[in-house]
């Protein structure tokens, strides 16, 4: 700790910025106007100053601050660290872009009172803030509550129709299953000495049982929020009932707020990170991934495809987190920082595609009305900015080089390319199955995107409404760009941010990849002989060939066209109810992966008049987890209302048999 | 980075684009010869590929300019792979930026432009090839990988060059592992560069054709990018193949030309067998049908997997 720390309290100002933008709201409430146009940008502004900040504070040493506030022994401490810094980077440029994006989206008549609707998003962005700041489980907490809470009324803005107010229930409902493993986790991890600043669990010996309660506990309450398996079932829900930008926020930074969740109670608080918990982690983390891959190609609403497409995403990014417990737990330090540089990549990857992808369905939402995929189609004619932007959000999740999402991919599968080294023989013949499976879960997610892009985008519009269709207004372009940008960035230059995230390696693991990182172009993560890549050259060269290939045809050739109506097959009726459909492009998916699916079906009779085919596919998780549950809870509070007569002589006669009871265990 | 390797470089990009259209007609010319046919000589692709570049490109009215893009994208994609994959050579510069798992994400670009291309119509064949080639392609893709794992694991690098360099040292010592990732990359050849049994190259039954339904929108000079991409592709497969399994005969230096003239003959003899062992597997086979294709996939990625199981079991 060294002088005055100066970029925590502008953090900590910034924070309170976004909270004041969200109480200015109320000044005019009713107005649109004043709301979007005016508040929404500051809050970007707010948005771009967090980003720069969190930039300077990545290569500064911590700093931390106690706040006159909170309980009267526990004060609120705060601290700002490289791990801390690394996810206001993310919060700060992601929620920038959505703010300005929100700008134009928010448009009167929709659900809440804009005021109201202002005051809870900023509220969810502050409280983002400040868990990643807190430096004690209580402040940790209420944040944490306040995330969650906020995040729960922005879900249920159209909260008169019941099936967002479902949604919005089961969302706060696991939410609050999380935050009592997170309770728990903080009790164990006081030590027994009834410190709960961040400082004394960091000093505090736990035995390797209590360590790795302590960790299950907060795999627990992370996973709830993260959307691991089997506790992912609030993501497809609440994802598309809340308004497009939420999506986004909840998506692209709240689901990698619980990951820095994981990682600080993993890597910083505990004193000991034992192998199993990687593998446990690493197990989870493939399954959601699968899971989530393979469910997101058999949906046939946009926003739910995105959300299974998260879930398959925070697979990958625990699958990271594993493997570098792992690594960890050997003293294998290279490997570790490694794996955890493909981790926190992947978040920041997930974090600006998945946004864009959300805002993008957020357009097509609102020039069309429509989210299920089999009424869409052909946008990019109508909407050519939603369309081309979106297409690099899509190739960047699809993990396709030179994007984004490529280079966490050949990260992790490089740290895979190591498993063998580990002084394991079981595991290290188990972990490359583990590549394996994320080879077909990559190529899976290039399945989907495919899917997701073409329905929507491509081919022929399949309800004629849509050719009304609007693009989408400047602000909104301005949102797309950045995040879209933000892709094209990382995946380009990933050197120069992977040289930045070696602090938060250096402060987790104690090394850092640091020495191998001399060429801003070449991506060489442990040495060059081994493992090269170069995004620059890779994509400059392709631009050039394409260029080069195009010039050669028109100056060797000619440049003709013609237009014709497309080959109609010799069948002279054609519509674009023959094209693919969404349930058309999974098909084979479903095939494959049957046992995964609950699917039931509707077959027509050949006698039907009015023929209806039906298949409607459910996940195993609710009817063999979650309705059991749910049956008991009801069957203990029945029992309960057996007490409850709703007579107010019972109620006295409860409470002189509690004071008999009190006073003979008193006597 | 000196004039002489840009040069060799370049040279075995343009040698690669040049020759892929003959290791076609080659292929295809077994192919007749093994059906007691005459077949159209081995220069047929050029013919063909010239043909269409003189016609009159006709383009469905509702194409947007992505599908105007693809070939040109497609075309320059496999010339990228032509660059990393050791053809003649193995001191690549250009592999340095990309190495097998970029290769393998570059593939896979291509297939994901293809099908997007193919969507693009919006006819009903169109979305037809494109939901059948993602299918084929993401279990191909996985194989593939796992293939290069394997190899790497040996060698301790993705570089590709490195890869063979390693491999050509081991002088015909038989690697166990290297043995199934051999079958399945045969199998993931055959899948990925639309060959029987899981797909046909010459026909347009629309029942079963897979690649031939995402390009049948395209014309003229498009259709001939796409054609010698194609050929490009298979070419590029090929050569990873020999440079895998059978990496001997290679120049290591760029520097002399002593060792390029013997380089240069050797590879074309392996290209020539190799491509008469292909038209021999798809003269042999007959085509299956589409729902059995993921199971022909499935087992060669479980074989690929097996390799490197292998692999780690006896440390070879």
């Amino acid at each position: 700790m060294t002088g005055h720390p100066t970029d925590l309290i502008s953090v900590t100002a910034l924070a309170c910025g976004w909270l004041a933008i969200g109480l200015l709201g109320f000044i005019r409430p009713r107005s649109t106007g004043w709301v979007a146009h005016g508040l929404f940008p500051l809050g970007a502004v707010l948005g771009i100053a967090v980003t720069a900040l969190a930039l300077v504070a990545l290569v500064q040493p911590a700093e931390t601050l106690i706040l006159p506030l909170g309980l009267p022994d526990l004060h609120f401490q705060l601290r700002l660290d490289a791990l801390s810094a690394v996810f206001l980077l993310l919060i700060g440029a992601t929620a920038a872009g959505i703010s300005i994006f929100s700008a134009g989206y928010f448009r009167s008549g929709e659900g809440a009172a804009p005021g109201l609707l202002c005051l809870q998003y900023h509220l969810f962005l502050a409280s983002m803030v400040v868990v990643v700041i807190a430096d004690d489980a209580y402040l940790f907490m209420v944040a944490w509550e306040t995330m969650a809470l906020s995040s729960y009324f922005l879900v249920t803005t159209q909260h008169r129709l019941p099936e967002i107010r479902r949604a919005g229930f089961i969302y706060l409902l696991i939410a609050h299953l999380g935050a009592i493993g997170l309770l728990l986790c903080f009790g164990v991890m006081q030590g027994g000495n009834w410190q709960f600043t961040f400082e004394a669990m960091r000093a505090a010996q736990l035995t390797p049982v209590w360590a790795s309660a302590a960790f299950f506990l907060a795999l627990l309450g992370f996973g709830a929020k993260a959307g691991l398996v089997p506790l992912h079932v609030w993501l497809p829900e609440a994802h598309p009932a809340a308004p497009s930008p939420v999506s986004a926020l909840m998506s692209g930074v709240m689901l990698e707020i619980a990951v820095y969740g994981v990682l600080r109670i993993t890597f910083d608080l505990l004193h000991m990170q034992l192998w199993w918990w990687g593998l446990v982690t690493l197990g989870l983390g493939l399954f959601t991934s699968l899971f989530g891959v393979v469910f997101a190609a058999v949906q046939t609403d946009m926003k739910r495809l995105l959300a299974y497409s998260s879930i398959e995403n925070i697979g990958i990014i625990f699958l990271g987190v594993g493997l570098t417990v792992i690594f960890h737990a050997f003293h294998m330090p290279l490997l570790a920082a490694l794996a955890l540089a493909a981790t926190l990549y992947h978040c920041l990857n997930h974090a600006f595609s998945k946004s864009l992808l959300f805002l993008s369905t957020g357009s097509v939402l609102h020039a069309t009305r429509e989210r299920s995929l089999g009424k869409l189609g052909g946008l990019i004619h109508r909407m050519p900015w939603v369309a081309w932007l979106a297409l690099v959000g899509t190739l960047a999740i699809a993990g396709l080089p030179p994007l984004n999402g490529f280079v966490s991919e050949w990260l992790l599968l490089q740290a895979f390319l190591f498993t063998p080294d580990l002084p394991h023989s079981y595991i290290n013949m188990l972990l490359p199955m583990g590549a394996a499976a994320l080879a077909l879960v990559a190529a899976l997610a290039a399945y989907v995107m495919v899917k997701f892009y073409g329905v929507i985008f491509l081919g022929q519009p399949r309800e004629s409404s849509l050719s009304e269709a609007q693009d989408c207004g400047r602000l909104e372009r301005i949102g797309l760009l950045w995040l879209a940008a933000g892709c094209v960035l990382l995946g380009i230059f990933p050197v120069p941010l992977l040289a930045l995230l070696n602090g938060v390696s250096r402060e987790l693991l104690g090394a850092s990849l640091g020495s191998q990182l001399q060429h801003w172009w070449l991506l060489a993560p442990i040495a060059p002989e081994r493992a090269s890549y170069s995004p620059v050259v890779f994509m400059l060269s392709t631009v050039v060939l394409v260029a080069v290939v195009v010039l050669g045809v028109r100056l060797f050739y000619h440049g003709r066209v013609r237009k014709a109506s497309p080959w109609g097959c010799g069948f002279p009726l054609l519509t674009p109810r023959m094209q693919d459909t969404a349930e058309g492009f999974g098909q084979p998916i479903r095939q494959i992966f049957e046992p995964l699916f609950r699917m039931r079906r509707e077959l027509p009779s050949p006698f039907d008049t009015s023929p209806h085919y039906r298949v409607q596919v459910e996940d195993h998780f609710w009817y063999t987890l979650y309705m059991p549950i749910a049956g008991w809870v009801r069957r203990i509070s029945s029992l309960a209302s057996e007490v409850q007569q709703g007579r107010i002589s019972v109620y006295l006669l409860y409470s002189f048999l509690t004071l008999v009871a009190l006073l003979a265990f008193a006597l | 980075m000196n004039s002489v390797t840009l040069i060799t470089q370049l040279t075995e990009v343009i040698l690669a684009v040049v020759a892929a259209p003959l290791l076609m007609g080659w292929v295809n010319q077994c192919r007749a010869w093994l059906q007691n046919r005459r077949g159209p000589g081995v220069l047929q692709p050029y013919r063909q590929i010239r043909k269409l570049f003189h016609k009159d490109a006709v383009i469905a009215a509702n194409a947007s300019p992505l599908f105007r893009l693809v070939p040109y994208v497609q075309f320059a994609a496999m010339c990228l792979a032509a660059a990393i994959i050791p053809s003649l050579w193995t001191g690549l510069p250009f592999a340095v930026a990309a190495d097998t798992i970029a290769l393998v994400g570059l593939f896979a670009t291509a297939r994901v432009f293809l099908a997007l291309a193919a969507m693009d119509i919006g006819t009903a064949f169109g979305s037809m090839g494109a939901r059948r080639e993602m299918l084929v392609g993401f279990l191909a893709e996985p194989a593939l990988l796992m293939v290069f794992f394997t190899a790497s694991l040996i060698s301790h690098s993705t570089s590709l060059p490195t890869i063979v360099e390693t491999l050509a040292q081991g002088r015909l010592a038989i690697y166990p592992s290297l043995a199934f990732a051999g079958v399945a990359f045969l199998m993931v050849l055959l899948a990925e560069n639309a060959r029987i049994p899981v797909d046909n190259p010459a026909t347009h039954l629309e029942l079963t054709m897979i690649h031939e339904a995402t390009v049948l929108e395209y014309s003229a000079r498009h259709l001939a990018l796409i054609e010698w991409s194609v050929a490009l592709k298979l070419f590029n497969y090929t050569c990873i193949g020999l440079a895998l399994f059978f990496p001997w005969g290679l120049a290591a230096d760029t520097h002399s030309l002593q060792d390029l003239l013997l380089a240069m003959p050797i590879t074309g003899v392996k290209l020539l067998v190799a491509g008469f062992g292909l038209a021999l597997i798809e003269s042999l086979n007959t085509k299956m049908r589409i729902f059995r294709a993921p199971e022909f996939l499935t087992t060669a990625f479980l074989l690929a997997v097996l390799g490197l199981l292998v692999h780690l079991l006896l440390g070879s």
